[in-house]
């Protein structure tokens, strides 16, 4: 038994003692007068789970429970990094979901006590429900690499894996950065939350550089053998950023299986120095992307596994380790759904209508899902992913046929729409969200 | 109204058949929901290049899924995700958007002096077919007056370069404006956009 595994496992006996006493007044549902549901974390999956419960069933109590008083996406934010859009202008707050008649309480989570069905707060509140959806996105596994822990990254070496206050502080050393620098980029191990993302990435800062820096360069050290829409970047930096050239602006160093060759191993704060199984490269902006695992609330609440995610059903999101509390977005295993925005907004669609069924007393209705996903290599050129999931003997499975990439062959046309359509996905998701 | 809905037809589905439950069909609404990050809520787009689906006539969407499925119709995302669903859900989540009412995005940058003209070539050159500004679902069309501003741009070129069909008439009225004012196009996608 592991660590982690075995503090879950005192955690939910402690629990359980505690439930004896408070599972004779706990709400109960069915049948009864009330139907309250608490969502932990206000971001894609959580925020849309509160608004389309209230959307279905005005019945419905749901209070949503987020630490923070605005919301940046994660997508899009590259394009803060390029200076192509302003941190306002992935900002959002939860004014939208509060006309739904959603109790938003800014607040944050500290434990579940799934056998009494109650949610307290480092507030000193207390929420019941019948029940609990858990939405915490990501947290990072700092311990992997030396010399890196989240003080570093909130004052000098920003992951910006959670747009914010990162994102900018990013943006502001590329800015400072001198025409000749070098930018290291280290990407996580999968699984990982938005996998085009670092080399969307990539992209985005080149473009600003070949503008403002031409003289700089972006090198990528990947524990990986591949990556997300691999033959679109790198396809895109060669029509773009003089890929394959002596005179690249990217360079992609990617690992072997079986091999440490660009394995993050340690980072030298001062120097902005990364070492790697096999290299040395001091930068003068480094951005370190760590392992992720499930958000910090979904271990305190012994909802995770020994992957560090969270198992869920498939057709309702309800974990498989507590019963009544639902786990939606990157935190949960999902596959052959991706760790996406668009498929965090499919989950909390899907969840909700489980909730309200079950809070109904019928069945979960049939699921289905959609991911679509938007990278912008240089202004002109977006490509996208997508793919229909449905459920099939008690599993998610990508239906046949449908989905899959933007074509390779280059086609200007079709590449300026794809830009265009991605803007308008992102108008219209973070519309469906918090709007 | 949602809510009636979905407990009619579990009604149904209990009521009439339990088997049916095995065949993992999924609601009018769940399959609608899974467009909304796209399409914008119930198919209402904010953005300026996807278009809403809000409204419109269901031989419309049921038809232009069907010509995204069969690569009948040209599109950069559409004819992937098409593929995904078979005739009977196409037709569900057409009944879902159909249910909506139009949505009109007023919220776009328009050209208002080229807006007016664009009126004036719709009134001339389209109105006989796509009536009230191109907003009545009876038309069978895809939305024209309020639909998203490049999406309508897209869709002209689309029309004038061949990449997609035209109907024998609308390729006569369409050689007939663009003889006469060369620069028809852009005025009708300023007018659209305007939503007015």
């Amino acid at each position: 038994m592991s660590k982690q595994n075995r503090r879950s496992f005192i955690k939910t006996v402690g629990l359980g003692a505690a439930a004896a006493t408070a599972a004779t007044y706990t709400p109960f549902a069915i049948g009864g007068a009330t139907k309250k549901v608490v969502v932990i974390g206000g971001g894609m999956g959580g925020s849309v789970a509160a608004k389309y419960i209230r959307m279905m069933d005005k019945s419905v109590e749901v209070t949503l429970i987020e630490a923070n008083k605005d919301y940046y996406t994660c997508f899009a934010s590259n394009e803060v990094l390029s200076g192509e859009r302003s941190l306002d202008s992935i900002k959002f707050g939860y004014g939208g979901l509060k006309g739904h008649g959603i109790n938003v309480v800014h607040d944050k989570v500290t434990d579940i006590n799934a056998r009494a069905r109650k949610v307290v707060t480092a507030g000193g509140h207390s929420f019941a429900y019948d029940r609990c959806i858990v939405s915490p996105g990501i947290d990072f596994k700092y311990d992997q690499i030396e010399g890196y822990d989240a003080n570093v990254a909130n004052t000098s070496i920003p992951h910006a894996w959670k747009a914010g206050p990162q994102t900018q502080m990013l943006r502001n050393q590329l800015k400072d950065m001198r025409n000749g620098g070098t930018v290291a980029i280290c990407p996580p191990p999968n699984p990982f939350r938005c996998p085009p993302g670092p080399y969307e990435r990539a992209s985005q800062i080149a473009h600003y550089l070949k503008a403002h820096k031409p003289k700089s360069k972006i090198i990528i050290l990947d524990p990986k053998p591949k990556f997300s829409k691999m033959g679109l970047f790198t396809g895109g930096w060669e029509r773009h950023y003089g890929y394959k050239t002596d005179n690249s602006m990217i360079e992609w160093h990617g690992t072997p299986k079986g091999s440490d060759d660009n394995v993050l191993t340690s980072i030298d704060v001062k120097t902005k120095t990364a070492t790697t199984g096999f290299s040395e490269v001091k930068a003068d902006v480094l951005n370190v992307i760590p392992a992720q695992k499930a958000g910090k609330i979904a271990f305190t609440a012994g909802l995770t596994n020994e992957s560090g995610w969270c198992p869920v059903r498939g057709d309702t999101f309800e974990s498989t380790i507590h019963k009544n509390i639902h786990v939606i977005g990157d935190s949960a295993i999902q596959s052959p759904l991706p760790k996406s925005g668009y498929a965090a907004n499919s989950e909390g669609k899907v969840c909700a209508a489980a909730v309200v069924a079950l809070l109904n007393g019928e069945s979960a209705p049939d699921p289905t899902y959609v991911n679509t996903c938007y990278s912008v290599i240089a202004p002109g050129d977006g490509i996208s992913v997508a793919m229909v999931y449905g459920f099939k003997d008690g599993k998610i499975i990508k239906i046949k046929g449908s989905g899959g990439l933007t074509p390779g062959k280059f086609d200007a046309k079709l590449r300026e729409r794809e830009q265009y359509y991605g803007y308008s996905w992102f108008k219209n998701i973070t519309h469906d969200t918090f709007g | 109204m949602i809510r009636n809905t979905i407990t009619k037809s579990a009604l149904l589905a209990t009521g009439l058949m339990l088997s049916v439950q095995s065949l993992a069909e999924p609601s009018a609404e769940a399959l609608g929901y899974t467009c909304a990050g796209c399409h914008g809520t119930n198919g209402a787009s904010t953005g300026n290049a996807i278009p809403s689906l809000a409204g419109l006539s269901e031989g419309y969407l049921i038809g232009a899924m069907n010509a995204y499925r069969d690569d009948e119709r040209s599109s950069t995302i559409m004819g992937r995700i098409a593929k995904g669903y078979t005739e009977e859900q196409i037709e569900s989540m057409a009944s879902f958007f159909a249910a909506q009412p139009v949505h009109s995005n007023i919220n776009q940058k328009y050209d208002a002096t080229k807006a007016r003209a664009g009126a004036k070539l719709h009134d001339k050159y389209c109105s006989s077919c796509h009536t009230a500004g191109g907003t009545d679902p009876e038309d069978d069309a895809g939305l024209l007056s309020g639909n998203s501003k490049l999406f309508m741009k897209y869709t002209l070129a689309d029309f004038h370069d061949g990449s997609r069909d035209m109907p024998k008439r609308m390729k006569k009225k369409m050689k007939k404006m663009l003889k006469k004012d060369p620069d028809a196009l852009g005025k009708l996608v300023n007018y659209y956009g305007s939503g007015k």
